[in-house]
């Protein structure tokens, strides 16, 4: 996992309360979603730009729709 | 000065900030809009901080949260409110700029209470976690491979950056008042579970342990903290973990019922004026947020965790747009995770003021294991250790009100067995050393 935290990558976020630690993620996107020890999830919020397609199906793939994708490129840090 | 034009004024851009802003565009509101941001970023998530970023598994800025919705938004940041004028309807920015609004969100959050500067508080090396500026500059001071990381304040976060400094191979000391890590939101007999996982990764945890004051070398460095029996303990980082502290100071002469325990809403979001009554123009989420919740007799909480502004702001945004006869009570269940020691930590409900606790699933031996609490016979509280698959039929069961211990088919125990949850009688005074409580701005 190689995050990029920076303009041009994209912003995920998981809502933990609502992940039930199913995985699926993880087998969709395993280079971007990975389970620790049982059932903690660690997953890059700032993947590089490529990816979408690859997280978009992440984010299908959750049966209880915890992940959330911005839909729009990073404008960077500028207000 | 003119103020600028009117429309809807969001004060403080982190996870409520944003969240109730989206929530406000998603509900059809479309005139003006301004996030008004003390820091210099845009919203960012700040769980990770005191996990994969303390550890290196992550860059401290790859954490700044997905928008959902167009905004549209004009961006104040890095000039925080430092005054409201209610009659007159605008916000005093640090700059000087003057923010007129119809309608505002209060979402200012809260602040890592900092260590007193009268004892030691000023001293190079006394870190605290609130913000990703924090995080960074704890991870630069990690990596230079401090010799004796003191944290003071096992709470959430002073436990999972325990976690993660040992996991960095550096020497952690963990200091508490309270007889087990994590006593106040889940009593030593879980905390008890923690205290094992601190000693199985070589941590060392000092329960009833008062710090007083650090000590500093002549160039200004901490180099030891003094303990109220008179012993010191070397330090030469310390991570002072105490808590927050609502981030209200802005609101000091606005006369609301705003002190640096929140501001105070009714039910439906608004905040309180100083004699009681509910501000139609005002309204409050996430930390910052003082209300009575309806699933526990109305009692006035802080929800101090990330699904709380998430959901709450947007409850807030719905009644901003919403008409006087048309304000919904804000009706929600609490729940946080935490992660440490390899343990996924998942919390329903509220623990306070819990008079029993059962394990239903597993065991704490086994560190697997799901407890609900109860009080007066109530179930108000279930808590899992890597165990969450099940957590959501005790949270049916916690929102139904029902008996203690909940009668569900899951349970894999041969009996039942109640114990005390371990809380200590006065929660609220015998938690870590409480210095004076500080304003912002
Ligand atoms: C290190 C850490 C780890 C956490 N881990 C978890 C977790 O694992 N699970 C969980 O459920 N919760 C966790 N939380 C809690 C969660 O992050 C918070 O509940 C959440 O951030 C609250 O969002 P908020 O927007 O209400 O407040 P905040 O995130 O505190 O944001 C308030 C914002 O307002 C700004 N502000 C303050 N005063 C002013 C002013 N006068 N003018 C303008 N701006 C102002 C601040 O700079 C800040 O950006 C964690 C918190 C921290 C600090
Ligand atoms: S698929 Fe969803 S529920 Fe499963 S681990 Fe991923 S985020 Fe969590």
């Amino acid at each position: 996992m190689k995050s990029v935290g920076r303009a041009g990558a994209l912003r995920v976020v998981v809502d933990l309360n609502r992940c039930q630690g199913y995985a699926q993620c993880c087998y969709v996107a395993p280079d971007d979603f990975a389970l620790r020890g049982h059932e903690i999830l660690f997953y890059d919020p700032a993947p590089a730009a490529a990816r979408r397609g690859t997280i978009e199906r992440a984010v299908q793939a959750c049966p209880v729709r915890a992940i959330s994708l911005q839909a729009a490129p990073d404008d960077g840090e500028a207000p | 000065m003119t103020p600028e034009p009117a429309g809807i004024v969001v004060v403080g851009a982190s996870l409520a900030g944003l969240r109730g802003a989206e929530a406000l565009r998603r509900g059809g509101y479309d005139g003006p809009l301004t996030l008004v941001g003390a820091e210099p970023h845009r919203p960012y998530d700040r769980p990770p901080l005191s996990k994969h970023v303390l550890a290196g598994a992550l860059e401290a800025d790859a954490t700044r949260l997905p928008e959902l919705t167009s905004l549209r938004a004009r961006w104040r940041l890095g000039s925080a409110a430092v005054a409201l004028d209610r009659a007159a309807r605008t916000v005093r920015l640090a700059d000087g700029s003057v923010l007129a609004y119809d309608k505002l969100l209060v979402a200012t959050g809260a602040q890592a209470r900092p260590w007193p500067a009268e004892t030691g508080g000023d001293l190079a090396g006394i870190h605290t976690l609130r913000g990703r500026d924090d995080a960074r500059t704890l991870r630069t001071a990690l990596v230079a491979g401090p010799r004796h990381v003191l944290i003071v304040g096992a709470g959430l976060i002073g436990c999972e950056a325990a976690s993660c400094l040992r996991d960095l191979g550096l020497p952690v000391t963990l200091a508490d008042p309270h007889p087990a890590p994590l006593a106040n939101s889940f009593g030593t007999f879980v905390g008890g579970v923690i205290a094992g996982c601190l000693r199985d990764a070589g941590a060392v945890f000092r329960p009833g342990t008062q710090v007083k004051a650090f000590e500093g070398d002549a160039a200004g460095r901490v180099v030891r903290a003094r303990l109220a029996d008179g012993s010191a303990l070397e330090a030469d980082l310390v991570i002072a973990a105490l808590g927050a502290v609502r981030a209200t100071g802005w609101l000091r002469r606005a006369d609301l019922m705003a002190d640096p325990g929140g501001l105070t809403c009714d039910a439906a979001c608004r905040a309180r004026a100083a004699d009681g009554t509910a501000c139609p123009d005002i309204y409050a989420a996430g930390d910052v947020a003082r209300w009575p919740i309806p699933l526990y007799e109305g009692r006035l909480v802080c929800v101090e965790h990330w699904g709380n502004a998430v959901e709450q702001a947007s409850h807030a945004a719905r009644n901003m747009l919403a008409g006087p006869g048309d304000q919904r009570p804000y009706t929600h269940l609490p729940a946080f995770w935490s992660s440490q020691f390899g343990i996924n930590i998942k919390l329903v409900g509220l623990t306070a003021g819990a008079d029993s606790v059962a394990v239903v699933q597993g065991s704490r031996a086994s560190r697997r294991f799901l407890a609900v609490y109860g009080q007066a016979g109530r179930s108000i509280a279930a808590l899992s250790f890597d165990q969450a698959r099940w957590l959501p039929a005790y949270a049916g069961a916690i929102l139904a009100g029902a008996a203690f211990p909940p009668i569900l088919d899951a349970t894999d125990q041969p009996r039942i067995e109640r114990a005390d949850p371990g809380f200590s009688p006065s929660r609220a005074s015998a938690s870590a050393p409480r210095p004076v409580e500080v304003f912002h701005a």
